[in-house]
């Protein structure tokens, strides 16, 4: 089983380069985009037959080591 | 005194730790990251460099390797641990201490000399220097210093402010911050 996890930057923590891509793509004439946040995506290949069990080990993986809380938020997909 | 520097894959101012120790007279022994026990030591020092090529974060994969769960029983003993560098990612990632480090407000890699002030108060790293503002040279992508709110006025209120990027005068300010610290900060208790 896969389970996907999307570990971005927490709300009011600077984003330095989700900021240069975004001036990036204003200076490309992607004049609407006026903010980026840029995150990690994981695919998880577990070999747990139980949904329920695998999210809930991959988020103990992500409080222990995917994601770092003081900065970052995770989002099991 | 004895010293131990441990080494990661990756870690490149280990032996550069080792001359700077033993020109101070310690006896210093370097311990593999595979290692499960720290030999006695007055002081461990994790060193600087790119433990495992920075994978995921900065020193987040060095911060499960064997030997730390020894050097965390150490510091937790009352032990003197030290992480310049990659050692003070390799520190943050393991929650010794407070907050983590973002890459650096204008996104380049710093390498220069900076001017940091020493707080000097109720520590035992610093109260045998003489000097307030120390000349230091920095090499990261990811100082960028940051704590919430709760945790900077507890680190203010229990002095682990270690020290503060400042310029030659010891003037601390947004001009003398080379990577966005929050609070100039460039190191803690």
């Amino acid at each position: 089983m896969k389970i996907k996890v999307i570990v971005t930057p927490k709300n009011g923590v600077l984003d330095p380069q989700g900021k240069a891509i975004q001036q990036t793509l204003n200076s490309m004439n992607f004049i609407d985009v006026s903010e980026v946040r840029q995150g990690k995506y994981f695919e998880i290949e577990t070999d747990l037959k139980d949904e329920k069990d695998a999210k809930k080990n991959v988020e103990d993986m992500c409080k222990k080591l995917l994601a770092n809380l003081v900065i970052e938020d995770y989002k099991i997909l | 005194m004895k010293s131990s520097v441990i080494i990661f894959p990756g870690s490149n101012c280990d032996r550069d730790m080792d001359v700077a120790l033993k020109k101070f007279g310690f006896k210093n022994k370097m311990v593999w990251h595979n290692d499960n026990v720290i030999p006695k030591s007055d002081l461990v020092v994790l060193p600087g460099g790119f433990s495992y090529g920075d994978y995921l974060r900065c020193g987040s994969i060095a911060a499960k390797s064997n030997i730390i769960n020894s050097v965390i029983e150490f510091a937790n003993k009352g032990g003197l641990v030290i992480g310049i560098c990659n050692g003070f990612q390799i520190l943050i990632e393991t929650g010794l201490v407070t907050g983590a480090l973002l890459r650096n407000k204008y996104l380049k890699f710093i390498c220069k000399n900076i001017f940091v002030k020493a707080n000097k108060t109720h520590n035992k790293y610093f109260n045998k220097i003489k000097k307030d503002i120390l000349e230091l040279h920095i090499a990261h992508n990811d100082g960028n210093y940051f704590c919430s709110q709760d945790d900077l006025k507890s680190m203010q209120d229990n002095d682990q402010i270690a020290v503060r990027y400042c310029d030659s005068n010891g003037e601390i300010s947004e001009n003398s911050n080379p990577n966005g610290s929050i609070q100039n900060i460039a190191g803690v208790f």
